[in-house]
């Protein structure tokens, strides 16, 4: 019964549970901070290649066994693998090695469960991959409760040669939405910025880091992207004609629009949850004051009427209220306005500097970053219990960014000088390091779930 | 003159609490990449400094108006009085030459958010256009902006670096 093991591992260790009542939380962490686990990902030829590396990982991880799929050697990729590269990157599941078996399990054999038990497996994915005359390929896949020895579901897909990684990572999503009862974000994209010497790139690759390219390329800086709620736009800062605007970038076809070029600086975007409109920091009439802005330039109305600076805005999940950072009180904070106008209410009060807030999918979180005795580091707020928790031991972290299910917090940091991007489970617990050779990398944004 | 300075100070406290800068209507420009050309065209109003005459007063180390930067403390933006001349020199110029543009970059050291940066580079840069406008600058001479932390000018994570980072800096067209 590993899905109910998985669960009640979870709950018999939830002091505080920031995120979900079926999760392990602080008790866990001071042992977790002892295990560490290198995963180096498949090698790829593009330079994008970002490389990530787990520096800290859950205590209690479901031992899950992904058997290579009979007949994967056909593919350019082995999705075996990639799923348990991913399922492992998650912190919640280890992969158990498999042995070589004659005859090859597939997902239509008679599962033999004492065996797989006395390897001390809770899981187990067995599938094949079969080449079609069309050329395409047909893989399918089970996945068996070992505990409880019963299938749970399978699946099977068709697919060409360039989508056998994507295909692993719907795999893997279901696994991993199967085992925890959650969405996985595998199949999910990140954007975020390199630069190398005086070139900018703004890139997108899975959320494995694999197959990274880049979307726009500059000899100047690009900042703060942020995705369209569908995944199909991004709008951010460039400053390619020496000044910050704002861009809205369509990932369909390249085309590019202005939605803020106002005298001044255009900074700051976000989007509301419907799509229909862009929060942004304006400076047209003096100071740095929040607008909103149709993503198509149109219908500009200010939002913030103050002295003091008003920047970073995000909406709430419910599209009400906006959170941004200002520093009306003397010191930037967090504070949080609706949207219909009205008075800013203040949300973070620890310490003297607490910037670019980012609200949970659920809308129960604020993730920001916190300077904590001069340095930057991310830090959660639980907006119900107003409980604050520091998530990182870095001293540069930026841009925090979560993932669509909330479970992992994507920032920038600075490690040897260099900018990598970093991943912290929501209760600090799993971390991982995400980094491109020869290149600084910032700014990432975690992109929505692929319909 | 110290009457004058006087009167600007009290000018730029009454101006700090509320902003009084006009706004263009619309977006402006939707062609990416039109106005970093323009340099090459020019139009109504554009001034060539790449000529004689305008090139050598602006350019000129011996001149006043070569200097373009101005520096900050730590998490300051007020134009420390070492730095008046310097802009009223720029001011006079702008009034001298009514068809003469410029833009004001505010950058920042690296510490902190981007986006932060960002709007403390803005607060910087409207510091010094406010003073330029009350010297008698027109509003539609002079753009203040920012560059935050994005475009330093020293590499590094040094004090020193900071200091020479924090910084306002002027251009005149044809120069950005």
């Amino acid at each position: 019964m590993a899905q109910l093991e998985l669960r009640a591992v979870m709950q018999s260790t939830q002091p505080v549970t920031p995120v979900s009542a079926r999760w392990p939380t602080r008790a866990l962490r001071a042992v977790c901070a002892l295990c560490s686990l290198l995963l180096a990902l498949a090698a790829m030829p593009a330079a994008a290649q970002l490389t990530i590396e787990i520096t800290g990982s859950g205590e209690k991880r479901l031992p899950i066994a992904i058997v290579p799929l009979a007949g994967e050697g056909v593919l350019p990729a082995s999705i075996s693998s990639v799923v348990r590269d991913d399922l492992e990157r998650s912190g919640l599941f280890r992969g158990v090695e498999t042995p070589t078996m004659r005859p090859h399990p597939t997902e239509a054999s008679n599962v033999d469960y004492a065996e797989w038990r006395a390897r001390l497996a809770d899981a187990l994915v067995l599938g094949s991959v079969a080449a079609r005359p069309d050329g395409k390929f047909e893989v399918r896949f089970r996945l068996f409760d070992v505990v409880k020895q019963a299938a749970i579901g399978g699946v099977a897909y068709t697919l060409t040669r360039e989508q056998v990684r994507a295909t692993a990572h719907r795999i893997a999503d279901y696994v991993y939405e199967k085992l925890t009862g959650e969405k996985g974000v595998f199949s999910t994209k990140i954007a975020y910025v390199v630069k190398r010497g005086t070139v900018y790139e703004l890139q997108i690759a899975d959320a494995d880091g694999a197959n990274g390219f880049f979307v726009l390329r500059s000899n100047e800086p690009i900042l703060s992207p942020v995705w369209a709620p569908d995944g199909s736009q991004l709008a951010y800062v460039s400053f390619e004609q020496k000044k910050p605007i704002v861009y809205v970038h369509s990932l369909r076809d390249g085309r590019r629009r202005v939605a803020a070029n106002f005298k001044g600086s255009n900074s700051a975007p976000a989007w509301s949850p419907d799509g229909n409109t862009l929060a942004v920091s304006l400076s047209r009439e003096g100071g740095s004051q929040l607008f909103l802005v149709n993503p198509d330039g149109s219908n500009v109305r200010r939002l913030t009427r103050s002295s003091a600076i008003d920047t970073e805005p995000r909406f709430s999940a419910d599209g009400q209220f906006l959170y941004f950072t200002s520093d009306r009180g003397g010191s930037p904070q967090i504070y949080r306005m609706p949207i219909a106008g009205g008075a800013a209410q203040r949300v973070t009060f620890e310490g003297s500097y607490n910037v670019s807030p980012r609200i949970s999918p659920d809308g129960k979180q604020l993730a920001f970053i916190h300077r904590n005795d001069g340095r930057f580091q991310a830090a959660l707020l639980d907006l119900a219990t107003r409980q604050m928790q520091i998530l990182t031991d870095s001293a540069r972290d930026e841009s925090p960014s979560f993932a669509p299910n909330g479970r992992m917090i994507l920032l920038a940091t600075v490690i040897g000088g260099r900018g990598v991007l970093s991943a912290v489970s929501a209760d600090g617990r799993v971390k991982q390091r995400l980094s491109v050779a020869a290149g600084d990398v910032r700014e990432p944004a975690w992109g929505p779930f692929i319909q | 003159m110290r009457a004058l300075w006087i009167a600007i100070l009290c000018a730029l406290l009454a101006s700090c609490a509320g902003t009084s800068e006009q706004s263009p209507a619309g977006v402006e420009d939707r062609k990416p990449g039109a106005e970093a050309r323009g340099a090459e065209g020019g139009g109504p109003g554009s001034v060539d400094l790449t000529g004689k005459r305008g090139a050598s007063v602006l350019t000129d180390p011996a001149s006043p108006l070569s200097k373009r930067s101005i520096f900050y403390d730590f998490d300051k933006y007020d134009v420390k009085p070492e730095y008046r001349p310097l802009v009223e020199a720029h001011a006079t110029y702008l009034r001298e030459n009514p068809g003469t543009k410029m833009l004001i970059q505010g950058n920042t050291d690296e510490r902190g958010s981007r986006e932060y940066n960002i709007a403390l580079g803005q607060r910087r840069s409207d510091g010094v256009k406010r003073m330029l406008l009350l010297l008698g600058a027109r509003e539609d001479q002079v753009e203040s902006v920012s560059l935050g932390e994005e475009k330093p000018r020293a590499q590094g994570s040094s004090e020193d670096a900071w200091t020479q980072n924090r910084r306002s800096d002027i251009l005149y067209q044809g120069e950005y």
